[in-house]
């Protein structure tokens, strides 16, 4: 139980940090019309490819001779910029028609 | 020095990303949204190109050479994919983001079980965290791809009893997960092979039993599970914007989720279950003795030609003919006669919500003739002709009277409250929820059978015939 304090203690400015941004999701799309559900699911979809910063800090710390890191590490930087590049030009793409037929 | 810079960048990629989406929720700045959250994440992604980093062996080479590759691929995929196969795109975008994070968190983990690295307990299971979600959105993500592209059928993936055989594997994979954690101090490597192949497993089985009508469901929370995942990998190498992005994807995708729950009437444990269709042998029995009365085209084309208002119900039928652009054409042709036309859309028309307005606009429909379900309902009792082009399940009246249905509850349009009803169908077929509509023998409703592309143009001959 003191090491859970004690953890907790520690880590208050993340716990706050986690609890507002899971706070911030929620209303940013509580209020979006149906018509936009698609992009926004796929534009979302793009964002969570950050996790290929994980990836690139995953090669930049391996040693030049691990080659089992670094193949990973790269399979993961491809694997991370596809949903990236894809999902944000494809979001690109729906959302090009919608401001098409605005004017 | 460059180290708060490179933090103060990564704040203001995580902010991009908040603001991003927040405009991306609205239509007239959607677009700049989109735009704000790429720019976030290429400073995101420069940034962590050069923080610095004591005796980093850099490999600038392999990274470079991986984001090329990874560009390209992504880049020409999201350009040549058809329209209509949207949702199929995204659920593999997503499922590969899943990869990414399983693959990271898996390279960790061996290098653990080697002893090359050691970890604390808070590391370990975070990595264990990551390995599971990241594992479960990929096969879960493909699995879906297949499914919607029609690859696989619901049938040929599903065990008998399938529900418990998931139980039991999420029971092996959670103790597994716990085994290794409890041993931590002597690590094995095998143990972590087999977690994650179970969770690849896992993830495939998980997505097996449920049924197509509810693939976007599916989708929006494997898109949450990748946020999720990539925050927990955030958590591992200590870096705020993997963590606040991985989060407010995760977030927003399970509030995405639970809004297309609401659209279909259904709860999400509902839907994962996945009891879709599997009850609905007692539902009243029907159409099997009834008569539906077929139409001509001439006599639509007359009707529709003389109508004061003309409101037309797409549904997936009419995106996997490709038949958008026809029915622009259709609407050009009685505009030009005075004829008011309006669409009216269902929230989850096509395949995912909104699918079918990105469709309706590709063929250039202008936005204020699209009318959203509640509206369309009002609209209703005064309009002359509905044209339902390939849609079933959210004009079927079972939803309001027949409470043994699937659909009873669903918020449908109600069709039968206009004066007359033209359904154009390919066959007398149940829709994709499996379930016969009365519909179609309603004194009201006339049916056309055919292609509805094929069957719009033909229409569309007529009335040139009557235009000139």
């Amino acid at each position: 139980m003191e090491q859970l304090f004690l953890f907790l203690e520690n880590n208050l400015i993340l716990i706050y940090l986690l609890i507002f941004t899971v706070i911030l999701g929620f209303e940013v799309i509580s209020k979006v019309p149906t018509v936009l559900h698609t992009p926004l699911m796929s534009g979302a979809n793009a964002i969570s490819g950050v996790v290929i910063i994980g990836a690139i800090l995953l090669i930049r710390n391996a040693s030049p001779t691990d080659y089992f890191s670094l193949s990973l590490g790269a399979l993961g930087v491809i694997l991370g910029m596809i949903n990236v590049v894809g999902g944000f030009a494809v979001t690109n793409r729906m959302l090009k028609m919608f401001s098409k037929k605005k004017k | 020095m460059l180290i708060t810079a490179i933090n103060l960048i990564y704040l203001l990629g995580a902010t991009s990303f908040v603001i991003g989406l927040k405009k991306m929720s609205s239509p007239d700045t959607a677009r700049k949204g989109n735009a704000l959250a790429t720019f976030g994440m290429v400073v995101a992604i420069v940034a962590t190109l050069f923080i610095p980093i004591t005796d980093a062996p850099n490999n600038y080479l392999w990274i470079f050479g991986a984001m090329i590759v990874g560009g390209i691929i992504g880049y020409i995929s999201a350009v040549k994919i058809e329209m209509t196969a949207m949702p199929q795109m995204v659920s593999v975008f997503n499922g590969l983001g899943g990869a990414c994070a399983a693959v990271l968190a898996s390279t960790e983990l061996v290098q653990y079980a080697k002893g090359v690295t050691i970890l604390n307990n808070g590391q370990l299971l975070i990595l264990l965290i990551t390995l599971l979600i990241g594992a479960i959105a990929f096969t879960g993500s493909m699995l879906a791809y297949a499914k919607l592209q029609g690859l696989l059928k619901d049938s040929q993936v599903t065990f008998p009893k399938h529900n418990i055989v998931n139980l039991i594997l999420l029971g092996a994979l959670l103790a597994m997960s716990v085994y290794v954690y409890l041993n931590m101090a002597d690590p094995t490597l095998w143990y972590i092979v087999l977690i994650m192949v179970l969770s690849l497993v896992y993830g495939f089985s998980f997505v097996a039993p449920i049924g197509g009508a509810d693939m976007p469901v599916v989708i929006s929370l494997l898109n949450a599970f990748t946020g999720l995942s990539a925050a927990a990998a955030g958590l591992i190498y200590d870096n705020k914007i993997m963590l606040v992005g991985g989060i407010l994807v995760g977030s927003a995708g399970i509030i995405l989720t639970v809004l297309m729950c609401n659209a279909m009437n259904r709860s999400l444990l509902n839907v994962l279950i996945g009891g879709f269709g599997e009850n609905n042998h007692k539902s009243s029995d029907n159409g099997d003795n009834q008569l539906a009365k077929e139409i001509t085209y001439t006599d639509l084309a007359i009707q529709l030609y003389y109508s004061q208002s003309v409101l037309i119900v797409p549904g997936y039928g009419l995106a996997v003919a490709q038949a958008q652009k026809v029915v622009k054409r259709l609407d050009n042709l009685l505009s030009a006669n005075g004829v008011d036309v309006k669409y009216a859309i269902h929230p989850v028309a096509g395949r995912m919500p909104g699918h079918m307005n990105v469709l309706l606009a590709e063929a250039d429909i202008p936005y204020p003739k699209l009318l959203d379900m509640e509206d369309a309902n009002e609209a209703l009792p005064n309009t002359d002709m509905v044209l339902v082009i390939g849609a079933n399940d959210v004009v079927n009246p079972a939803a309001y009277d027949d409470p043994a249905s699937p659909v009873y509850g669903m918020p449908v349009i109600n069709v039968w409250e206009a004066k007359n009803v033209v359904v154009l169908k390919r066959s007398m077929s149940p829709g994709y929820a499996g379930i016969q509509n009365q519909l179609f023998f309603h004194h009201k409703t006339k049916m056309l059978f055919g292609d509805a592309k094929a069957t719009l143009e033909q229409l569309n001959d007529e009335v040139k015939t009557l235009d000139s």
